[in-house]
């Protein structure tokens, strides 16, 4: 499954959530990319959980922050294609809202 | 692909209604079919026309009317959420003895069912909320 975080981790615990389903896809959107940011709180939830997710990160969005340029290691950066191509891809998708 | 779209918050809120513009024309732009766009909850306000956003701000609602006349959308609102907002189209109008209409061009008011046939027909159903 395709789980679709838009709240940043230290509003909202739907990042946990998403984790606590135990593998699939994660894709950080809007506030939800903050979680991304190399030498945040949540780089080794991030890193810990690697083996078992994907994780993905709105690019525009990152942009939008000023994180692109210091993702952390293992997360894809995807442009709104590639969203739509993640959709695809994935059978089922879960917006944690 | 069919792709159905289910908006749940209303413009110049948070982030929700424009990423989910901006998901659709990218679905839109990969050669996929948007089957439906719903709105629901705090969503139907993505459908009045009478916001007036400053000139330098993106209009979402005109923005959303122009992309469903350009690839002919059907955007449906919720009928239960459109009325107690007040989200009115003629039939609404004459229903609830209102006395001005304001469904943007390109929407159209109806039930719930609508989104129940869009997750049914649709290959992917993906929410944009709050």
């Amino acid at each position: 499954m395709l789980h679709i975080i838009n709240k940043s981790p230290y509003d909202r615990p739907a990042l946990d959530s998403a984790l606590a389903t135990g593998e699939g896809a994660i894709l950080l959107i809007e506030d939800g990319v903050y979680a991304a940011a190399k030498g945040g709180k949540e780089e080794a939830k991030i890193k810990a959980a690697m083996g078992k997710f994907k994780f993905y990160a709105l690019s525009q969005d990152l942009e939008a922050r000023g994180i692109a340029d210091r993702v952390a290691d293992g997360v894809t950066a995807v442009d709104y294609a590639g969203f739509v191509d993640l959709v695809a891809e994935y059978k089922t998708n879960q917006s944690w809202l | 692909m069919k792709f159905a779209i289910l908006v749940n918050e209303g413009p110049y809120t948070h982030q929700a209604s424009d990423t989910a513009f901006q998901f659709a024309k990218a679905v839109l732009a990969k050669g996929h079919e948007i089957f439906r766009v719903f709105f629901y909850h705090d969503g139907v306000n993505n459908a009045t026309r009478l916001t007036t956003p400053p000139q330098d701000d993106r209009n979402i609602v005109n923005r959303w009317s122009k992309l469903a006349e350009e690839h002919n959308l059907d955007m449906v609102v919720c009928v239960a959420a459109a009325q107690r907002r007040g989200i009115v189209d003629d039939g609404e109008m004459k229903r609830n003895g209102k006395d001005a209409t304001n469904l943007a061009p390109g929407f159209r008011i109806s039930g719930l069912g609508q989104l129940i046939e869009a997750g049914i027909q649709a290959d992917r159903l993906v929410v944009f909320g709050d």
